[in-house]
């Protein structure tokens, strides 16, 4: 039997590829990479009306098949069947944006040219004709020699027509064509593509051009940046002011649990591994799961809705100032909510040197890993107090350590660019797609996968670290009368390091808190949890308490201040320093974050510790 | 005239491109986002202090800093 028949679903960026990829294949979506190069590859299923199915493969979006970046190499190479990991497509299903013909279609054509069974999707065609477009889709397909098919991908409209075709077109799934060579003198094939829009179309009387009234206020020279100040400010007090009644929500189901565990079993060893090693451990990190979700919630909309190119149009002028492009700005933010996505992203900017100090900067930005570390210290030392009504001090306090990465990052940036990473133009081009009301099901599938991937470290990396962390911390039994996290040998080892870190305010359960969180920062919570009530003995009552008290009893407010401080900067996290090395080829550059940032991180430390402390806080 | 200095939103045209003025990788890319002698062309938004410029191409709306910008000629409006 023939395997299924590929289809590979090609087109420019913002064409609305990846939600009629969503439509066609709905969450039956694998994610993964192509062996050797950084490019994603997302496969999915779905079934013709027959029950035949077909793999779909999602093709990153590209201008052209010019294979000067690595997503369009890949695209090239699969097209022709020389991309390791995947083969040959039977069939082309090529998607334009309906309202934006001229420039598409010249894609379209390149594609066309390529000889191989090919549909076009007139994809966002209830956009075209809200813009006062009228395509005539006949001529269109008569133009390019391929059936056309007019969709709406957010809405799933056109979806059948599809399908019915893509049956037609790829028979039984076993002819395989060879694609001839494709025509690359992109000035020709552009004025083919405008030729072709002007036949096809028709414009009706002046549009009502949402995106241009939009823009006149957003992107305004003064009021732009204010609006996306206000715009991140609100993010981080909803991250903060939204997520109170979910954590309460799990805390009271990691107490329940908890609870049944210590009911139902005798005392001893595997009730302290259960109850202190895996519930309160892994439910410690678990409980940030909320703030995380509203995080990502947040930078998918604002990418959804097409406002996160512009937050990159109103930085570039900023970024420029430390020889980074606005480019810079998406992977950047990303990197809020965790660094490896972050540093993929940036297989975007085009300028080496620019690439390369954006990826050694990107581990600055306050990933929502360090999300769970700061909500417990700030919860712990920072009163809830209200400055004016609806702006907490916490929430400020948190804002602080989010423009404190910044700055540092922006800083490390401007000395990168004139060291280690000097030279290369970094120049600054890219479209500016319409506003969308983002698809909410694409928002969900999203938010879904990144949950997963939470939960999954959760009940892997998580839980491992945090069941060695418990026994290191608990063996060898400490004689009475002498504190077991001293005597264990987790202490033992946080003892080594700790000559290093007592200087800049670090006491000996913190230094044993930073060794696991290189796993993983979030672990640092568990780690604390498992340190402080590992101290409080067999006492119930205080084992039970909330682990920001305990903190305030043994912690002075600059040392809890100095904490956050290396938190900010600290390399805490091997699987960023892993995708450091993957993307750059070698063991040079991890290396030098991984120096750099402990530097970092010491200084800061060490300057909010002395700073505070002769401030007599 | 230059783009960069073409006022906003008054549709002009472009007259010529001096592609030398651009790198291979700008070139390129200024290609692909439908920049060619006899566009429509439109500036729309000049950002602060000086930044990059976003303007109107055919029906796409492209941001570019001044410096590139500098190296499109547009018909005077």
């Amino acid at each position: 039997m023939n395997p299924a028949p590929m289809v590979a679903l090609v087109g420019n960026p913002n064409a609305g590829k990846s939600a009629l990829f969503n439509a066609l294949t709905g969450a039956r979506q694998k994610v993964g990479n192509y062996p050797g190069v950084t490019v994603e590859r997302k496969t999915g299923r779905m079934a013709l009306d027959d029950g035949r199915p077909i793999e779909l493969v999602d093709l990153p979006g590209t201008y052209s098949l010019d294979p000067s970046s690595p997503d369009e190499a890949v695209t090239r190479d699969v097209l022709f069947g020389r991309q390791e990991g995947e083969r040959k497509p039977n069939a082309l299903l090529v998607v334009v944006d309906a309202t934006n013909l001229d420039n598409h279609l010249r894609f379209a054509l390149q594609l066309v040219a390529l000889g191989l069974p090919t549909i076009v999707a007139l994809n966002m065609i209830d956009m075209a004709r809200r813009d006062g477009l009228e395509i005539d889709t006949a001529a269109l397909s008569r133009e390019l020699g391929v059936p056309v098919i007019e969709t709406v991908a957010v809405r799933r409209a056109g979806t059948d027509a599809l399908r019915t075709a893509l049956a037609e077109l790829v028979g039984d799934g076993s002819r395989v064509a060879t694609p001839a060579a494709a025509p690359d003198d992109i000035a020709v094939l552009q004025r083919r593509a405008r030729a072709i829009a002007a036949r096809v179309t028709v414009a009706r009387s002046d549009s009502r051009d949402w995106t241009r009234r939009i823009d006149r206020i957003l992107l305004d020279p003064v009021g732009g940046p204010i609006i996306l100040a206000v715009l991140m400010f609100v993010m981080f007090q909803a991250v903060f002011a939204w997520s109170q009644a979910p954590i309460d929500w799990l805390a009271d189901l990691q107490a329940w649990l908890a609870d049944a565990a210590v009911k139902s079993l005798p005392d001893g060893f595997l009730r302290s591994l259960l109850v202190d090693g895996v519930i309160n451990g892994v439910g410690s990190v678990v409980a940030f799961l909320p703030q995380i979700l509203i995080l990502f919630a947040f930078i998918l909309v604002l990418e959804a809705s097409g406002y996160m190119v512009r937050a990159a149009f109103l930085m570039d002028r900023l970024m420029a100032g430390v020889g980074l492009s606005g480019r810079a700005f998406i992977p950047l933010l990303s990197s809020f909510a965790c660094a490896i996505p972050g540093i993929m992203a940036t297989r975007s900017i085009d300028d080496p040197r620019d690439r390369l100090t954006t990826i050694l900067i990107a581990p600055l930005m306050t990933c929502s890993a360090r999300l769970p570390v700061y909500a417990v210290i700030i919860g712990a030392f920072i009163p809830a107090r209200q400055i004016v009504p609806g702006v907490g001090l916490q929430g400020v306090v948190l804002f602080g350590l989010y423009v404190a990465g910044i700055l540092g990052a922006m800083g490390a940036a401007a000395v990168l660019r004139r060291t280690v990473a000097r030279g290369g133009g970094g120049g600054f081009m890219l479209e500016l797609p319409k506003y969308q009301m983002p698809i909410w099901r694409d928002v969900a599938i999203a938010l879904w996968q990144r949950a997963y991937v939470f939960l999954r470290r959760a009940g892997t990396v998580i839980l491992s670290v945090t069941v060695v962390l418990w026994l290191l911390t608990s063996f060898p039994q400490a004689p009475d009368g002498v504190k077991k996290s001293e005597y264990s040998i987790a202490g033992r080892i946080a003892s080594t390091i700790e000559p290093i870190v007592r200087p800049i305010g670090f006491n000996h359960g913190m230094a044993l808190a930073i060794i696991p969180a290189m796993a993983a920062r979030e672990v640092a919570v568990s780690a604390l949890q498992t340190v402080y009530s590992i101290d409080a003995g067999d006492d119930e009552k205080i084992g039970q308490e909330r682990l920001s008290l305990r903190l305030r009893g043994a912690w002075s407010l600059p040392t809890a201040l100095a904490f956050l401080a290396w938190f900010v900067f600290a390399p805490q996290c091997l699987s960023t320093i892993a995708v450091i090395r993957r993307e750059t080829n070698g063991w040079l550059w991890p290396a030098f974050t991984l120096g750099y940032l402990f530097v970092l991180a010491w200084s800061a430390a060490g300057i909010t510790f002395w700073t505070a402390t002769s401030l007599g806080l | 005239m230059r783009l960069d200095q073409l006022p906003l939103r008054q549709v002009s045209t472009i007259a010529s491109i001096d592609w030398s003025r651009l790198a291979d990788s700008e070139a390129k890319r200024l290609r692909e986002l439908g920049f060619d002698a006899g566009v429509a062309i439109e500036a729309l938004h000049h950002s602060a202090m000086r930044g990059p410029i976003a303007c109107r191409v055919g029906r796409m709306t492209i941001a570019l800093r001044r410096a590139q910008a500098a190296a499109v000629s547009v018909e005077a409006p």
